[in-house]
């Protein structure tokens, strides 16, 4: 034991190794203006480091990074380290990592990448335990390849899966309206691409479950339909039952088969059901009588949305099983009182529906829990609104003007932390993807 | 085609913010000045042809006027409290002289578009955009005029009229615009 330690120490003092725990300042800087019901508590989390080697310098950074965006690790830098082949591994080339040195800086894993033909290997090790955890190999396409950072999302997204038995939320895209377009954009603010024309008017994008389409409201002359578009081009078509008046607020069914929407015309705004496999059979769900229902979102097991009605007033999430049966009240308000409250989403694990709330005329984020109806305040200053749930049912990106203009911004419910994940221009009404298969990811 | 009816919408609000933020009224053109008479000329043969020529003149420029009055009347926009579809009761007076017009002139069709301010949530401003125009759709139809002749449009907060971000801004761009879509020529004023 005591040679052990003074081994450590040897080691230490011979590599100059720096390390800052960066997920934790970073918590404590952007954490203003945010109030979370969890108390955050640093050093909770499991510590974590990417080891050093050699080669694949941008797959590490990458890694490193989505690793940390996944806000389920304390993060551990180094900084200033030989990366040359005797200490590459802490320790010789080939040779056993040295576990001691990497956990005196408290961490508990150890992401290892190492490159094999045509690919890279990653390896979790639990440094705890001395041994590796989890190795896997994934095909590495050439660094210049569309799909190449992708792919290395999908590791580090599989390595927090082994560390934690949740994988990460970094192969990922958003879709986001600037201008009057959709954009898709990855979730590491990589490969922004514009999806629909420049000149139109182009709202409230939706990815189909797949990742492979999304809908989305093209506004013409005060009327306007929902079209279904591919992910990587093609032609438009328009969604069943959306060819007259206005048709607004798309939302896929979990299963990708139906559309839910809300149709405007001069008797108000209702929400419909079309099956978009069949190209068939728009079905009314509310009959408003001059009220607005709006912003449908589904369960993830698909028997039920919520959505926004105006019934008694100003606009509040109600809930109703996908027949449009049982509508009632979800997210509880005081008449008169509470403000407007829109832009409902249904978390992917089901258990809150996230929306955004006015506050003395300021929207701000809210979650409402499924279950017991409780409805708890995720951010108090600036404007925040329109939220779209990550894959990892933890993660929040949503429209701030926290910055001055109005930006997309991630926040993490666990822990409070905010990030901004920037965009060329102004950006709003912004869609999550769910976790990006090989097969749906467009170039 | 286009330029018309959007010069009047403009010269209208115009109006209505010169007024600080009144309804428009009722009569927004006044009477023109009828024009000077020209000098006597000096001792003309055909006196009597160049006097009917300018009362042809005078005549037609007043029907021109009165026309022009009736289509700004007929384009004057209505305004709504924040959040609000009511008809406001200041703006009932400009309804009834759109549903007075529209009542003697039978071929004219209109397309009402709602618009709100930026406040509120983007995808919900185009419901209250159309929950707006609706609502003015309805107030003309209990006037009598018949509801295949208005048809109801929502651009919801996607054109200001004026881009600014203070309330003066958004009292402007919560409103109704009225547009004609056929049979806006020869207009006639109602008695």
């Amino acid at each position: 034991m005591t040679r052990l330690l003074a081994r450590i120490s040897a080691l230490a003092l011979a590599i100059p190794l720096t390390f800052t725990r960066a997920a934790a300042q970073d918590t404590t800087k952007v954490n203003e203006g945010v109030r979370v019901g969890v108390e955050y508590q640093p050093g909770v989390r499991p510590g974590l480091v990417v080891f050093p080697g050699p080669g694949l310098d941008s797959a590490r950074a990458i890694v490193r990074r989505d690793l940390d965006y996944s806000d389920r690790f304390e993060m551990i830098a180094l900084a200033d380290v030989p990366t040359g082949p005797s200490t590459g591994r802490g320790g010789a080339e080939g040779g056993p990592v040295n576990y001691g040195i990497y956990k005196a800086l408290g961490a508990e894993f150890g992401v290892e990448l190492a490159e094999t033909g045509g690919g890279v290997t990653a390896r979790l090790h639990d440094l705890n335990a001395g041994q590796v955890r989890n190795q896997q190999s994934f095909p590495l396409p050439a660094a210049a390849d569309p799909g190449y950072r992708l792919e290395v999302h999908r590791l580090a997204d599989e390595v927090a899966r082994w560390a934690t038995g949740t994988p990460g939320i970094a192969a990922t895209r958003l879709l986001f309206v600037s201008g009057g377009r959709v954009y898709r954009i990855d979730s590491d603010e990589a490969a922004i691409t514009p999806l629909t024309p420049a000149g139109q008017t182009a709202l409230s994008p939706a990815w189909s479950p797949d990742g492979q389409r999304f809908a989305y409201t093209q506004l013409g002359e005060g009327r306007g339909a929902v079209l279904v578009q591919s992910v990587g081009g093609g032609a438009a078509v328009q969604a069943p039952g959306t060819a007259t008046a206005l048709n607004i607020t798309p939302a896929f069914s979990p299963d990708g088969r139906l559309l839910a929407y809300a149709h405007s015309d001069e008797t108000g705004t209702d929400v419909y059901l079309a099956n978009v496999a069949d190209r068939c059979c728009a079905q009314r769900l509310t009959v408003g009588r001059y009220a607005d229902n709006l912003s449908p979102t589904f369960s993830p097991d698909g028997r039920r949305l919520a959505f926004v009605s105006t019934r008694a007033g100003p606009p509040q999430i109600y809930v109703m099983a996908a027949d449009g049966t049982d509508q009632e009240l979800l997210a509880p308000f005081d008449y008169g009182a509470t403000g407007s409250s829109n832009a409902p989403e249904w978390s992917p694990d089901g258990a809150n529906v996230v929306f955004h709330r006015e506050v003395t005329g300021s929207p701000q984020l809210f979650l409402v829990d499924a279950a017991g109806r409780r409805v708890r305040q995720l951010t108090s200053s600036g404007r925040n609104e329109d939220p779209t749930w990550g894959p990892d049912g933890r993660h929040i990106t949503f429209v701030s003007d926290r910055s001055g203009a109005r930006q997309l911004w991630v926040i993490d419910v666990e822990t409070g932390r905010v990030r901004q994940l920037h965009t060329p221009g102004a950006a709003r009404l912004p869609a999550w993807s769910r976790r990006l298969s090989r097969t749906a990811v467009a170039p | 085609m286009r330029a018309t009816p959007l010069l009047l919408v403009l010269a209208t609000a115009g109006f209505a913010a010169a007024c600080g933020g009144k309804p428009a009224p009722e009569q927004p053109a006044p009477e023109p000045t009828p024009a000077p008479a020209p000098a006597p000329a000096p001792a003309p043969a055909d006196d009597s042809a160049e006097r009917d020529r300018m009362e042809k003149e005078r005549m037609a420029r007043e029907a021109a006027e009165r026309a022009k009055a009736v289509a700004a009347d007929l384009a004057a926009m209505i305004k709504f409290e924040y959040d609000q579809a009511t008809v406001r009761s200041t703006d009932q007076g400009t309804l009834d002289r759109k549903a007075a017009i529209l009542g003697v002139n039978p071929n004219v069709r209109i397309q009402i578009s709602g618009h709100a301010d930026e406040r509120g949530s983007d995808e919900y401003n185009l419901a209250l955009g159309n929950r707006r125009a609706a609502a003015a759709k309805r107030y003309l139809e209990n006037k009598g005029i018949d509801a295949s002749r208005m048809e109801v449009v929502s651009y919801g907060e996607e054109r200001p009229l004026n881009p600014g971000h203070d309330e003066t801004a958004y009292a402007q761009n919560r409103r109704d615009e009225f547009q004609v879509t056929a049979g806006g020529d020869n207009l006639v004023a109602p008695q």
